[in-house]
């Protein structure tokens, strides 16, 4: 891991030496950083996947796609609110990648405490989460959704919702196991000698997780 | 991004974006409560989206901070789904003209 400390070039030029140089192409990258990141993008790729097979079997249907904005809703003290649980959920992961991003701030500050406390946290808005994701599931399939139909319309829509929400929720559970493993190894001072920069690695995948809900609620759940 | 303290962004930054998506979370919402259809709904909801998508890419995850060849070989690549959605988009509409046709 010598690449971190090249002298290096900004910008344009800096972009041309770096493909150029005989040694690797990443400079100040850890190799640890770029792993996470490639496997982001075979990560992206996979939801693309699941996007794109959705995106085909809602063209190609003849049957009206069900009314999301109605499937979602809550009846709330009294209150009819379309859509209501998916944007708290939104918000949950949002604050979520807030308190993320923080810890990854406090991890370089070499505030090691606050920073696991962070990813605790973290975890916790994840746990949130997936138990809002296991309630809607269980609306669900009491409703009578399933893979191959559903009372509401096109009975495509049953595939496409378990397949993708079921993937991200699965990613949301492990990213809860990463962090907790990741901030009780920083709270235990795990890291003193080697640095903080795990915190920022966890935290891409964390953020990843997030990045992926904002296209699934768009696509998904508003479209 | 250099692992030292002293160039780290400042934390207000993280902050500022934090609300950001709070806002722009909220206002796709707004477009389902206030039932917006058809071309406004379709092209606010990508005008938020990619706002939220690139605020946590750039800022969240730290691409902003990175040399120009890494953010390349990073974010370029993903470019080829556009190929794979023209793609399924013609084939799919061909499909539900022919269910149309002989099931319609």
């Amino acid at each position: 891991m010598d690449n971190t400390s090249q002298p290096t070039t900004s910008g344009m030029n800096g972009l041309i030496e770096d493909w150029v140089s005989d040694k690797d192409a990443f400079k100040n990258v850890s190799w640890g950083k770029t792993m996470m990141w490639i496997f982001l993008l075979s990560d992206t790729f996979i939801f693309s996947c699941f996007l794109v097979g959705y995106m085909s079997v809602r063209m190609t249907t003849d049957v009206p796609w069900p009314n999301t904005s109605e499937v979602f809703a809550l009846t709330i003290a009294g209150e009819h609110i379309p859509l209501i649980l998916i944007a708290i959920m939104t918000f949950v992961l949002i604050t979520s990648s807030g308190t993320m991003a923080m810890a990854v701030n406090c991890g370089y500050r070499r505030q090691r405490k606050q920073a696991a406390i962070l990813m605790l946290v973290t975890a916790v808005f994840g746990v949130c989460f997936v138990g809002m994701q296991a309630f809607e599931w269980t609306k669900l399939i009491e409703e009578g959704v399933r893979p191959w139909g559903n009372p509401m319309g096109a009975p495509q829509f049953g595939a496409a919702f378990f397949m993708i929400t079921g993937f991200h929720g699965f990613h949301v559970s492990i990213g809860v196991i990463y962090l907790t493993v990741v901030a009780l190894k920083v709270l235990r001072g795990d890291y003193e000698e080697r640095g903080y920069e795990i915190v920022e690695i966890t935290g891409l995948y964390w953020h990843f997780v997030d990045l992926v809900w904002v296209f699934i609620f768009a696509f998904f759940y508003l479209w | 991004m250099q692992n030292n303290s002293n160039t780290q962004p400042p934390i207000s930054l993280y902050f500022k974006v934090w609300g950001l998506l709070f806002v722009l979370s909220s206002f796709s919402y707004l477009v389902d409560y206030l039932q917006f259809q058809g071309i406004l709904r379709w092209s606010l909801i990508l005008v938020f989206m990619f706002l939220k998508a690139g605020l946590i890419i750039a800022v969240f995850m730290h691409i902003v901070w990175e040399r120009i060849a890494f953010t390349l070989a990073i974010l370029s690549p993903p470019l080829c789904i556009l190929v794979l959605i023209a793609l399924m988009a013609s084939e799919a509409s061909y499909t539900n003209l022919n269910r149309l046709i002989f099931f319609g």
